[in-house]
Formats: structure tokens, C-alpha cells, sequence
């Protein structure tokens, strides 16, 4: 090994520990260095080697209060639409409306085994503090989420679930006000408190062992949909779609499918208006970072960014608060790089696009997180698709074959949050099929 | 270490031996630090260091350079300046003011080198910030441009708050190559083999982190210093003890307690916070931060000499 090399992904045997190639790793404080040294041991004890019976009470929390197995649905007018099977994975029907919780019940499990009096978490959506606040509040133990103000104000049902459950919410004000700072305020908190304290990060992002431990807990998403898929079509499907904004529902999704090399994995990113940078205003019009980032390091771990030439970190942006993050797992940046997952990228428009058509063809209203996803379908097979390339502001591997007979789509949660964005977003664009709101008056 | 004394530019010559001697001592001994930076070991050597910190570029380019020039007017043996990143995770509200003021104003790793190039001062410098920027820098993949850049500017070492000792190797190999110090920060909550895993790769000071939390002016000092001074006795490199140190009766307690050192940042971010928002002249914010430098010195002397009254008592 070269130690000077960066690019050497050979760690210091008994020392480094969390890379998945180039990525990952533990960048942070070093007041918060024990913590999450005493987290990588409960880990490895709990999570790993099922200490205690941890893991089967977790299991047992999923089935019981989050209603797991979710069911893995064959969508018939998608299906017709798009010419190839087509199912939909639907964390929309987990307890909470999301996703989110599988990982969430999973930390605040954890942080009552290892003898934690507190919880504190960071959110964009809402969805991760809402799943926090409930498992935290299902769990008995005190909870306080961080969210940027600007979230705050556009997720006002989510900030209103959390305090239902008991949970404080503490706004951040500090830059744009999003999920970004508040990661760094709530990082703030634990090193300030990291004796009594755990920080349930809410993605597959910061310093190891969350990027691993997250999958672990997602995983069961994956998990379902391969069993159900092996049960329903006597197969495994040649494709699974999701959704990557952090990335915890897209290892989630794909985490049971990797070894599986014929299984093609799709991450689909939130393209914003636009895939540039405006580095002179520090701003990236989309949440790509798969797509538009570069390497460099941010809360706690080696990965890929959306940054300016000097390595500041830019403003991302995408109409879905969950996707508005300037960063990405490790995990998934390294399987990027392997070429195990394709990225893929669709906008805003179409992003709203798909929101209402499966709210219409399907009955199901989704998240705008989970839009993304099916605008990919959309963008790569749907009746307007370019023989040899994505339309919109898609990306120049988005091609017409890129989807083979047999699509898994992860929903990864519902799309009630979401209304008076969709609302107010959809006002201002020419959406086929939307439904005309100025005969209404009034909020939701 | 030498006697505390009111002439803090006392015999050069004799503080290169003990700054040799030091090294010297730190080769044969591997549980004891390496230094690259003669300045660094000279800015300890004489008495407490007091060590002030400000954002560069708070809250412009030109005020910057006064303010930075009037610490060592106050008496300042060291210079933190800290280079700003977006996501200053391990600091406070004060500084992270200070920062957004600073990246609002136009500060960019080239601006900065550029300042320390333009400053007029002649205690050592050391640039804090975070690992980012280090490895954005330049066109070559990894800390190495960064570092060389820094050592042509004159700066004489780093502080990075978000490089743990475990994934500081390729700095810290460009930081030998350049002759620059790598300094570590330890939180109350750094023992046992972790707290030995970063002493053995610490070079020039250790920052002590005096209580758990961000950045930030304290009205107390906390308990957890003397315990950390304690844990970290053994180790032969200077300690300066960082983290809610704002008055002159603080600098006094923490180097009774032990310290080598003191880092202050908050309480003088709070100055040119406060002139920002008043609208005050840049000499007037300068001659305030001038002042608390002096109490600040004088307050860690008392310390000083108190500790070796005891010591000379027994």
C-alpha cells in the first residue's frame, strides 16, 4: 500500500474500516471519534452478529408496527404502457408513508441497546424526522429532529406528524436552510452530547458504520421484492429502478440484487431544471451528484459531491425536498464507478409529470422522491421515448433498451407530504392530465 | 520549557537548542511527537503561546489583514487562520458567521494564500480548515499542491477538524515533505489507544479541546481541561488548549492548570461580528482585538507564573 496515495482503497489493517473502494470512511470531529467508534462496535455486535436477539426484535417491530412484508404489485396500466411487466415495490404502504422507517426503527432500536437516553435526527422531506419521531415515540425515548427552515415551511404536514409524536423540531436557518445544514447543525448537537446521544442519520451517507448500517436496515427492501419477484414471476426481474437522492432507498432496493449480476440496477437522480453548476453563484440547479459531483468529502465520508472548483460545497436543488442533497452514499458512488448501477437523471417536469400519471393510471399518489423514479420509465419506454436516447434534460445513456422485460420500480413512499408543492409546482407547467385547481380556493 | 518572562523575544539562539533538543528527543522516542516546523516549536518555547484564531476574510480582504496584524500587536506567538469552507461542521454559530461573511466577501483558497502572502507579521502561521478544500486544490488528485502552495506562502502548518489521525497519512506525508506541522485536536472524550494513535502522528502542538461540543465563547472554563491536561502529561509536544476560552481570567486558569497554550477564536470572531454589525471602523475593531490579546497574554503569564511559583514551592 501507498499511504500517500488517496486513491489506494487498502485500509490500515485495525484502523480504517468503512471503504467501499475509494469511498466512504470516517471524516469528522474528533469529539465525535469515540461515538462512532462505540456505534461501529454495537454495529458489528448487534446488527451483524444478531447479539442479544437484536435483529430478530427489529424484524419483529417491522412486521408488527410497520406492517411489513410491503406488497410487490404488478401495475397493469404501466405495464401496457411501457410494453413489459412492470412492479411497483410500495414502501408507500409501510407504516408512516415511507421507506424511512425500516431504517429509522432499526437506529432507535439500536440506540436502546447500547443504553442511549436520546435521539436526535436531521431531515429534508420530513420523512426521515417522521419516521424517527415515530419510532422513537413506538420505542419510548426522547427525540428532537433538525430541519432547515426552508424544508420546514414547504413540508409543514410532516413538521406537524413529528410533533404529534412527541418529538421537538428545532428549524435551521443557517445558509439555504435545507437538508445540507441541517445534517451539519444536527452533527453539531452530537458533538455536544455524544455521551447520551445517538444521531439516526437518515441516509446511506456520513461517516462509517452508517453508510453500511443503513443498508443493513433498508435492506429488507430488497430483500422482499427479490423473494416476491422469485414467488410471483418465477424469476428474478431484469431490472430494478429507484430513486437516489441520499441513497437509502436505492441501496435498499438494490442491496439483495447485487449479486444477482443479470439484475440491471438503475439509480435514477433528481435532475433538477438543469445538470450544470453555477459555480459563480454556488448553486447546482439539480441534485445530481452521481451525475454532476465530484469526488471530495462532506459529513463524514469520502464520496461524490456537488462542489465548485475550490471544493465549497454548492446549493443543490430538486422539487422533491427528499432528492435536495448535495451529496451520495459511498456505497453507491463506488458501485457507479464499478458499473454494477447505472445512473440516470430526469427533471423536475418530469418528475411532476410521473407524479400525476400514476396518481391517475394507477391509484396511487406517490412521492415526489419515488416521481423520479417512474419518470425514468417514462423518459427510457414510455410512447414519447427517443429510439436512441432519453428525452427531457435526460442523460445520454438513457436509451430506449436500457429496460429489459421485467421492472421492479421501488414507490418509496407516498405523495400526501408532497401536495402543496405539487400544487403550486404544477400551476406554473402545462402537465398532461393534472388536475385544474383554480376553481379551489384555500390551503390543504 | 524556560521561565515566564516580560521580554517574549528572549534569546533565539536558545530556543532553536531546545527546539533541536526537542527533536532530538522526539527521534529517539517514538511516544513522543515529531516536528517539522522550527517556528512552531519557538512559538512554545518561551512561555505560554498564546495562539488567536480569525476567519480569513471576515469580513473583507483588507480588514482581514488588519485584524490578523493586530493579534500579533496583542502579543500573539502563533496565527490560526482559518480558510473557509461551506460546511464548517465542527464550529459554532460565532465562527460560522464569520465564514459565511467571509465566502459572501469572495474568500477562495487562492485569495488566502495570497494573504498570508501580503501579511505583515512575523509570528508562524497555521492555516485550519477543512480537508476539502486541501484536496480540491491544485490539479493533481490529493493533499500534495495544497501543501506545497502553503509552504511557498509561508504558512508553517494545519489544523483540519474533519481529518481524523486515521485518514491523515497522505497529508501528513506532504506536511514532512514541505516541513510543515500536522496538529491534532483531542476531545474529552479521546483515551486510551485512540489517544495514543493520535499523539504518535500529532507534529508541532496538540489542540486540546477543553470541553465537548462546537466552537464557541464560554462564560466558564470547563472542568474537562485539567483532566485532559492530565491524560496527555505524558506526551512530550506542546499543548494548547482551545474551545470557550474568552477572557484573560480564563487564560489564566488554563495555563495554571498545564496548558502550554492557548487557542482563541470565538471570543475575538465575536469583535469583528459585533463591528460588522455596528458598522465600526476597521481600526477601532483592530484596536479592540488588540486589547483582549493583551489580556488575554497577560491573563496566561499570571497562569504561568503561578504554576511555577507551586512548582518552585515544592
Amino acid at each position: 500500500m501507498n499511504p500517500a496515495d488517496p486513491a489506494d482503497p487498502t485500509p490500515v489493517p485495525g484502523e480504517t474500516d468503512g471503504k467501499f473502494g475509494r469511498y466512504g470512511g470516517q471524516y469528522v470531529p474528533e469529539a465525535l471519534m469515540p461515538a462512532i467508534e462505540e456505534l461501529t462496535d454495537a454495529y458489528e455486535r448487534y446488527v451483524l452478529e444478531n447479539q442479544d436477539g437484536f435483529m430478530d426484535e427489529f424484524r419483529r417491530c417491522l412486521r408488527e408496527f410497520g406492517g411489513r412484508p410491503t406488497p410487490l404489485q404488478h401495475a397493469e396500466r404501466l405495464s401496457d404502457r411501457y410494453d413489459r411487466d412492470v412492479y411497483l415495490k410500495r414502501e408507500d404502504l409501510l407504516h408512516g408513508g415511507a421507506h424511512k422507517l425500516n431504517n429509522a426503527l432499526g437506529q432507535v432500536l439500536l440506540a436502546k441497546y447500547m443504553g442511549k437516553e436520546r435521539v436526535i435526527a436531521e431531515t429534508g422531506a420530513g420523512q426521515h424526522g417522521t419516521a424517527t419521531a415515530m419510532a422513537a415515540a413506538h420505542l419510548d425515548m426522547p427525540c428532537e429532529v433538525y430541519m432547515g427552515e426552508r424544508d420546514i415551511n414547504r413540508q409543514r404536514p410532516n413538521v406537524f406528524r413529528m410533533t404529534l409524536n412527541g418529538a421537538t423540531v428545532t428549524p435551521v436557518t443557517a445558509g439555504r436552510g435545507t437538508l445540507k445544514e441541517a445534517i451539519s447543525e444536527t452533527m453539531r448537537d452530537w458533538a455536544g452530547s455524544v455521551e447520551d446521544t445517538h444521531y439516526v442519520i437518515g441516509s446511506v451517507v456520513g461517516p462509517h458504520p452508517f453508510p453500511a448500517m443503513v443498508r443493513d436496515f433498508q435492506s429488507v427492501v430488497s430483500e422482499e421484492a427479490r423473494r416476491q419477484a422469485l414467488e410471483t414471476i418465477g424469476e428474478l426481474p431484469t431490472d430494478v429502478v429507484a430513486c437516489a437522492g441520499g441513497g437509502s432507498n436505492t441501496m435498499g432496493s438494490f442491496a439483495a440484487f447485487l449479486e444477482d449480476e443479470r439484475v440491471s440496477l438503475h439509480a435514477v437522480e433528481a435532475g433538477g431544471a438543469d445538470l450544470s453548476i453555477d459555480e459563480a453563484a454556488g448553486v447546482a440547479p439539480n441534485s445530481a451528484s452521481l451525475y454532476a459531483g465530484e469526488e471530495g468529502v462532506l459529513h463524514g465520508a469520502r464520496t461524490k459531491l456537488l462542489q465548485d472548483a475550490h471544493g465549497q460545497i454548492v446549493e443543490s436543488h430538486s422539487v422533491s425536498a427528499g432528492l435536495d442533497y448535495a451529496g451520495v452514499g459511498p456505497e453507491l458512488a463506488h458501485l457507479v464507478d464499478e458499473g454494477r448501477v447505472t445512473p440516470a437523471a430526469v427533471d423536475d417536469d418530469q418528475a411532476l409529470e410521473a407524479f400525476h400519471l400514476l396518481s391517475r393510471t394507477e391509484g396511487i399518489i406517490p412521492a415526489l422522491e419515488s416521481a423520479h423514479a417512474l419518470a425514468y420509465l417514462e423518459d427510457v419506454a414510455g410512447p414519447d421515448a427517443d429510439a436512441d436516447a432519453g428525452g427531457g434534460n435526460g442523460t445520454a445513456d438513457q436509451e430506449a433498451d436500457a429496460l429489459g422485460e421485467t421492472v421492479v420500480v421501488t414507490v418509496s413512499g407516498r405523495g400526501d407530504k408532497d401536495l402543496e408543492t405539487v400544487i403550486e409546482e404544477t400551476a406554473d407547467r402545462d402537465i398532461d392530465g393534472a388536475p385544474d385547481m383554480s376553481a379551489f380556493t384555500g390551503g390543504i | 520549557m524556560t521561565e515566564p518572562t516580560a521580554d517574549r523575544e528572549t534569546d533565539v539562539a536558545a530556543a532553536d537548542r531546545e527546539a533541536e533538543a526537542v527533536t532530538a528527543d522526539r527521534e529517539t522516542d517514538a511516544a513522543t511527537a515529531t516536528g517539522n516546523s522550527e517556528a512552531i516549536a519557538r512559538a512554545f518555547a518561551d512561555g505560554p503561546a498564546y495562539v488567536p484564531y480569525l476567519a480569513v476574510g471576515d469580513p473583507d480582504y483588507e480588514s482581514s489583514l488588519e485584524y490578523v496584524e493586530a493579534l500579533e500587536r496583542g502579543g500573539a506567538d502563533l496565527i490560526e487562520l482559518g480558510l473557509p469552507f461551506s460546511e464548517p461542521i465542527a464550529e459554532g454559530p460565532t465562527i460560522q458567521g464569520a465564514v459565511v461573511r467571509a465566502l459572501e466577501g469572495g474568500m477562495t483558497p487562492d485569495r488566502f494564500f495570497e494573504f498570508v502572502e501580503d501579511l505583515d507579521v512575523d509570528v508562524p502561521l497555521v492555516c485550519m480548515t477543512y480537508y476539502n478544500l486541501i484536496y480540491q486544490w491544485g490539479d493533481a488528485e490529493g493533499p500534495r499542491p495544497f501543501v506545497e502552495r502553503a509552504a511557498d506562502a509561508g504558512l508553517e502548518g494545519f489544523v483540519v477538524p474533519d481529518l481524523p489521525a486515521e485518514e491523515a497519512d497522505p497529508l501528513r506525508d506532504a506536511c514532512d515533505e514541505f516541513g510543515l506541522d500536522l496538529v491534532f485536536i483531542v476531545a474529552p472524550t479521546t483515551e486510551g489507544d485512540r489517544l495514543d494513535r493520535i499523539m504518535s502522528r500529532v507534529s508541532g502542538y496538540v489542540y486540546v479541546q477543553a470541553r465537548l461540543g462546537t466552537t464557541g465563547a464560554q462564560d466558564d472554563v470547563s472542568d474537562h481541561t485539567a483532566a485532559s491536561l492530565d491524560r496527555l502529561r505524558e506526551y512530550d509536544v506542546p499543548k494548547a488548549v482551545g474551545f470557550g476560552i474568552s477572557s484573560g481570567e480564563h487564560a489564566e486558569r488554563i495555563v495554571e492548570a498545564g496548558a502550554d497554550g492557548i487557542i482563541v477564536g470565538s471570543a475575538l470572531v465575536d469583535i469583528v461580528a459585533a463591528g460588522v454589525e455596528s458598522d465600526r471602523s476597521t481600526e477601532a475593531v483592530a484596536d479592540q482585538l488588540e486589547s483582549l490579546s493583551r489580556e488575554l497574554v497577560e491573563g496566561a503569564d499570571r497562569g504561568y507564573q503561578a504554576r511555577s511559583s507551586v512548582a518552585d514551592s515544592r
